[in-house]
């Protein structure tokens, strides 16, 4: 990236930055609300007890369809204000009142960017509620997973309504430690209780990066305010900015899966699958996405910075890909893939202003398509008794019509066919990717389009597997379609899948919303150009090969042992393994020499003098006799020795 | 008058008599009588110097010393006692219990 193209974009922060917000008025001063309601759901149904088991679940899917009524009308207020006055401020109250220059308040932030956060966060989330009504109707312990599903709602909607990073901060720590409660909701499992503290500590790793540069922008800016800090941005130092950029990122790696953080979000499987529809859909691995967005002031002057963005979102689409096509398990097949979709978000955010608002497109149509995704993935599971292995599955869509065209619904825009989502909004990002130019826009722009093809290959694996072919399951199992409290969500969102894309994406319509936030980027080619061709082509040509392994040749109930590619694949590319041989073994050879030197070093001098001194007085207490007349005898001679003494002196 | 060097050399062989038996003899009863002839040998040489300075401090003392050796002479044949009815010994040597 040359200075020029750099300086280019400074300007457009400085315009960016110049649009104010101004204090809400009407009815977005209740902006509190949304945060109000799912409180107020996680609270009484945290605290209420057993009293509240039988309607619980009522309330959490209350409070997160009151919160989605509520955003849909401050929604409605904002389209109602002209494009540049559409930032509102609402000052809940003083957090740290005035000390000397400093003060903190938590304050909401309403823009375009955070609406529309606000929208997926409680739209999709509240269909998750729904659907989770029917799935964890077994659960005895239904209440309690609502309550999480709520606090889960609260801290996301904190993250991307805070007006401040510190706030924005809390709402981070709350995504994480709601996150943790849900993937290891079933702490019984002990796989599920080691997925939830792994998520929970990678999640650590990117927090302390996140924190480290909440403190650099408080000790550079004096400010932790976004207004604060955006504004004197282009003060600082070009290092100090590009160390803010990359602390921000590790931030983000670590809620949004990304390279090299990416290990806990395939054993996030573990939790309930509504969660891992929530995880990844509508909250936490889109927070990394956000952070980025909602700092494009920052990263915009950081050509470094953006430029290592984009290299992580790159060679992470191609390691989810890669490890979504080798994965049995229905769920992580898709966690691959949402690893995958988020690279492409990333890549998008790294691209700076030509960039910001495609990534949240992606977001925002692979909020629907990928939580219907899961949620057909959570049926599935459901009918089978459980099981999640693809192979012994097959031929369910007979047995399953609404997820299998709700499921399909979702394929289709994840692959990007038009005329579904995923077309009009990941082409976008491998367009723009190509037209940065120069080597790494041929690089980024080349990892994209292979992330592809090979997004349509693993996706019509998953597909074919589960849906097609013979049928693979044993007898005693009877699948059948789900309850319609089940279904329903998912028909939403397979329409979603359909037409939120094109939606958002002809027109200019999610570009011209977001533009006061974002900036401009440069026009776009279209969205039937050559590129786009040639996408479609390579997503054919993947899905041809799966058509043809998957479905013209037997599937073997039990998986082949497969090249080294698949079989590295099915390990996850070894992310583990290179965790823990250079993170896990070296911490623990840490703690063992320390435990050594303490054992041999420090409790060894203790120990010495205690035994030398033990030793001691073993041996002189054999004076003790017991003998009256060596005791008589002693006293003689001690007295003898004091009146000698006595005597020396005296003489 | 004689002299109150003999008075002086008396009590030092009572006394050296005294401590020999102390530490030599094991009966109870007769290391007993061993500290009364402790006793009364540094009560001679107390009332003797006494009488040298016509100082009545020195029959002071003795009076007390004789109060306290009484005293001890009480407690030690009441323990001596019950250690004998326990254990049908009066040696000193046999009550060795209370050591290492």
């Amino acid at each position: 990236m040359t200075g020029s193209l750099a300086g280019a974009l400074a300007g457009t922060v400085t315009h960016a930055a110049a649009v104010t917000t101004l204090p809400a008025v009407g009815v977005q001063r209740l902006a509190w609300l949304l945060l109000a309601f799912p409180t107020a759901g996680a609270t009484i149904l945290l605290l209420g007890g057993r009293r509240t088991n039988a309607w619980g679940h009522l309330v959490g899917c209350a409070m997160s369809l009151a919160a989605f009524g509520y955003g849909v009308i401050a929604f409605a207020a904002m389209l109602g204000y002209p494009a540049g006055q559409r930032g509102r401020e609402v000052q809940v109250y003083t957090w740290i009142p005035a000390i000397g220059r400093f003060h903190a308040n938590i304050g909401l932030l309403l823009d375009p960017l955070s609406i529309c956060f606000v929208l997926l966060i409680t739209g999709v989330g509240s269909l998750i509620h729904i659907y989770s009504i029917g799935y964890m109707s077994h659960d005895p312990e239904r209440r309690r997973f609502f309550g999480y599903l709520n606090l889960f709602i609260t801290a996301m909607l904190l993250l991307v309504l805070a007006d401040n990073y510190v706030a924005l901060y809390a709402g981070w720590e709350g995504v994480g430690l709601a996150s943790y409660l849900l993937i290891g909701f079933w702490q019984f499992k002990p796989a599920a209780a080691v997925a939830a503290k792994k998520a929970f500590v990678a999640n650590r790793v990117g927090d302390a990066g996140l924190s480290l540069g909440i403190m650099l922008m408080f000790a550079t800016f004096g400010s932790v305010s976004f207004a604060g800090v955006f504004s004197a941005a282009h003060q600082a130092s070009a290092t100090t900015i590009t160390a803010i950029g990359l602390l921000l990122l590790l931030g983000a790696c670590g809620k949004s899966a990304q390279l090299p953080l990416q290990s806990w979000l395939l054993d996030a499987m573990e939790g309930p699958t509504p969660v891992s529809a929530l995880i990844h859909a509508a909250t936490m691995v889109t927070a990394g996405v956000y952070l980025i967005v909602r700092s494009a002031p920052i990263f915009n002057l950081s050509a470094n910075a953006r430029l290592l963005v984009t290299i992580v979102g790159a060679a992470t689409l191609l390691f989810g890909a890669i490890i979504g096509c080798a994965k049995d398990d229905i769920k992580k097949a898709l966690a691959g893939s949402t690893m995958s979709q988020i690279g492409y978000m990333m890549l998008a955010a790294g691209l700076g202003p030509a960039g910001y608002a495609l990534a949240i497109a992606h977001l925002l149509s692979h909020g629907f398509f990928k939580a219907g995704l899961f949620l057909g993935a959570g049926s599935v599971k459901h009918a089978m008794n459980d099981d999640v292995d693809m192979r012994r599955f097959g031929g369910l869509a007979t047995a399953m019509k609404i997820t299998f065209v709700t499921f399909t619904f979702g394929y289709l825009a994840i692959i990007g066919v038009p005329p579904f989502s995923g077309f009009f909004t990941k082409d976008p990002i491998i367009e723009a990717a190509f037209d940065q130019g120069g080597t790494s826009g041929a690089i980024l722009g080349t990892a994209a389009l292979i992330g592809a093809g090979i997004t349509g290959f693993y996706m019509t694996r998953v597909l074919l597997l589960t849906f097609t072919g013979k049928r693979r399951w044993e007898d005693d199992r009877h699948p059948h379609e789900v309850s319609t409290v089940m279904t329903s969500p998912m028909v939403i969102l397979a329409i979603g899948s359909l037409g939120a894309g094109g939606f958002l994406m002809i027109a200019n319509r999610l570009i011209g919303f977001l533009r006061p936030v974002v900036g401009t980027p440069p026009p776009s080619h279209g969205f039937f150009a050559p590129l786009s061709w040639l996408t479609l082509a390579l997503v054919l040509v993947g899905a041809g090969i799966a058509w043809v392994m998957y479905s013209r040749r037997e599937v073997p109930v039990t998986a082949p042992r497969g090249s080294f590619v698949t079989v590295a694949a099915r390990k996850d590319l070894y992310g583990d393994a290179l965790n823990e041989s250079l993170l896990m073994r070296p911490g623990q050879w840490l703690t063992r020499l320390a435990v050594y030197f303490d054992n041999r070093g420090l409790d060894g001098i203790v120990n010495t003098i205690a035994a030398t001194m033990g030793g001691l007085s073993g041996r002189v207490r054999r004076v003790q006799t017991g003998f009256v007349r060596s005791y008589a005898l002693s006293m003689l001679v001690g007295a003898l020795l004091l009146v000698g003494a006595l005597l020396l002196v005296q003489l | 008058m004689i002299s109150p060097a003999n008075y002086v050399a008396l009590a030092a062989i009572l006394f050296v008599i005294g401590g020999v038996g102390v530490l030599v003899r094991r009966n109870a009863l007769v290391v007993f009588m061993c500290v009364e002839l402790m006793l009364n040998a540094v009560n001679l040489a107390f009332v003797a110097f006494a009488r040298l300075h016509g100082d009545l401090t020195g029959q002071v003392i003795a009076f007390f010393v004789m109060v306290v050796a009484a005293a001890e002479v009480v407690v030690g044949l009441a323990i001596l006692t019950s250690i004998f009815r326990a254990r049908r010994s009066a040696s000193v040597d046999d009550a060795n219990l209370l050591k290492y």
